[in-house]
């Protein structure tokens, strides 16, 4: 059952009723509602979004780390719609250890966006052509963007040199 | 979404180019050219600092003669981590960095973060401050644009309109000392409105800089609109379909050049940009020269909507009246204890910021670019994400260079537009 304050949402309304399980949680935020997608779901909400409500674009894909709150990290995914001039927000919660499936089967362009949030958050898509780090250097150790890590680095911060 | 027949052909032209290459006429095996042995292929480093690639971009390209099969852009050499550093800043400290992402258009990035923490805090800014913003992005357009056109020319070997252009880009620099006492990293939007008061005579500095680059525009597109060179060099190269290019996250002067009209600054309007007229110029050939029609006339619709912003600027306060966020004026500080109090309180701990998330889209000169700023409460951002247009638009490189000519590889790279700081941040 949706919650009130997105009961208006076609969207949502389109998600719950092909996955009633889907949808976990709503937010709304200053520009609009935040759909929280149940994590084994997501290819099939975006598919249903691409196809059937016209999200032809994937604008974004990042995390967020919440740590030492848990679960740990989101995944957020920015939608874009050309043809109906909007917007929508995804989100995926994750524990720390879990993975999530990647949505390049569904836009192609989420390739670079998956890698980045691997390289720095160290989330892992499965079924990703090409996980490999994207910013850093390949053999660099840790993911910068993860809150316990240092802002200077472990490893390479300018007192050790 | 409706697109375009003759968009669909890109692909054909890219396979047509492949076969019409002798060494594919040549091969009696008939095996694609991609699965043949080896040492027919040869691997070329493009890069890091390679002086087309403007910036440190590294292009793993495979050749076949001189016919690229596949090209990989690798990026991440000017990775800064300037998301993880915006984590440990307070809201306002993080305003000089957004100005270093894309540093050829660094008010549009000041304006979307400042947008998104106005939205978070609920912030109403007013009028003149508004417009303002919209008139001094604008100039930051027409600067970015310019470096773009002095690149892309130089890149094909129009050396002359590298001079004009960066002529009157010093002249568009000078304005924004003008404003900020800085050229480049002006910083000058911030968060509830302007740093500093408009300084006095900006009024005749802006009419006298725009009548100028009325004039250079005019100038450039003598110099290569009907050039045959130009024209040898541009058209008919660097073509994708247009729905990969929207799987592959191109946004910006590219998709205008497919078709496709959608820009930011109508389509989700802020800062008073649905008060001025102005058109969203497309074209439908989708090449290298298309990409460039579309950019002049950008030019000259952000000349137009500067030109308005002279005319019908309101009167009034340049910020938002807001104590908790906004430093107090100077002379309130030396006369109003409450004033000195705020000061102290905003420089030592910041400003909280309302638990929530926003995502703020606006147009950058080279496309979407987007600010995801999350808040926990506290006085530092929880996460700032900057969706930034110049990484979308790379991720089409290696299928816009299949089947291309590696000399127009260059002309390819250099109608992307792209800058390194703005892809690696």
């Amino acid at each position: 059952m949706l919650p009130e304050t997105v009961s208006g949402n076609s969207d949502a309304e389109a998600i719950d009723q092909q996955f009633p399980q889907a949808i976990v949680d709503v937010k709304v935020e200053p520009d609009g509602p935040v759909l929280y997608i149940a994590p084994s779901e997501i290819v099939a909400v975006c598919r249903l979004l691409k196809q059937s409500c016209g999200f032809e674009r994937l604008s974004a894909v990042t995390g967020v780390d919440w740590w030492p709150r848990a679960p740990r990290f989101e995944v957020v995914y920015f939608l874009h719609s050309l043809s109906r001039n909007a917007r929508l927000r995804l989100v995926v919660r994750l524990g720390e250890h879990e993975s999530i499936e990647s949505v390049t089967s569904v836009w192609r362009g989420a390739n670079w966006y998956e890698r980045e949030v691997f390289d720095l958050f160290g989330i892992t898509f499965r079924n990703h052509s090409n996980l490999e780090r994207i910013m850093m250097p390949a053999d660099w150790e840790g993911h910068p963007l993860r809150k316990d890590y240092p802002v200077h680095g472990h490893k390479y911060s300018y007192g050790d040199e | 979404m409706q697109v375009p027949e003759k968009m669909m052909e890109g692909k054909a032209h890219v396979a047509s180019l492949d076969a019409e290459h002798e060494l594919e006429v040549e091969d009696p095996s008939g095996v694609p050219p991609l699965e043949r042995p080896t040492s027919r292929r040869m691997t070329l480093n493009m890069g890091p600092q390679h002086p087309s690639t403007h910036g440190v971009l590294r292009v793993l390209l495979e050749l076949d003669g001189e016919t690229i099969l596949n090209a990989r852009p690798e990026i991440g050499y000017l990775h800064t981590g300037i998301e993880k550093e915006c984590e440990v800043k307070k809201y306002q400290q993080v305003i000089p960095l957004t100005d270093r992402v894309d540093y050829l258009a660094n008010l549009n990035n000041n304006l979307c973060y400042s947008l998104a923490v106005e939205k978070l805090l609920a912030l109403e800014i007013p009028p003149k401050a508004q417009w303002m913003r919209v008139m001094l992005c604008e100039l930051t357009r027409l600067a970015s644009h310019l470096i773009w056109l002095a690149t892309h020319a130089l890149d094909i070997g129009a050396m002359t309109v590298y001079f004009y252009c960066f002529r009157e880009r010093e002249e568009i620099l000078k304005v924004f000392e003008m404003f900020s006492g800085q050229r480049m990293m002006t910083s000058y939007i911030r968060i509830g409105g302007l740093a500093l008061e408009p300084p006095r005579g900006w009024h005749k500095a802006v009419s006298q800089l725009v009548e100028r680059l009325a004039r250079g525009i005019d100038e450039y597109e003598a110099l290569l609109t009907n050039n045959p060179i130009w024209l040898n060099r541009t058209k008919g190269i660097g073509m994708l379909p247009v729905d990969l290019m929207i799987e592959l996250g191109v946004t910006g002067p590219m998709l205008r050049a497919a078709g496709i009209q959608r820009d930011a600054r109508k389509h989700f309007p802020h800062s008073s940009y649905d008060k001025f007229e102005f058109e969203i110029p497309t074209r439908t050939a989708n090449d290298v020269y298309a990409r460039f029609e579309v950019r002049m006339e950008e030019m000259r619709q952000s000349v137009r909507i500067v030109r308005q912003a002279l005319e019908g600027m309101p009167e009034g306060p340049w910020r938002a009246d807001a104590q908790h966020v906004l430093l107090p004026d100077r002379e309130q500080m030396k006369t109003q204890m409450e004033a000195l109090i705020y000061h102290f309180k905003l420089v030592t701990e910041g400003f909280r910021v309302p638990e929530g998330s926003v995502y703020q889209v606006t147009e950058s000169p080279r496309g979407e670019l987007a600010y995801y700023v999350v808040s926990d409460g506290t006085a530092n951002p929880h996460r700032v994400f900057m969706r930034t247009p110049s990484f979308g638009n790379l991720q089409a490189l290696g299928a816009m260079l299949e089947g291309v000519l590696i000399a127009d590889s260059i002309a390819v790279m250099g109608s992307m537009d792209f800058v390194l700081g703005d892809v690696d941040r």
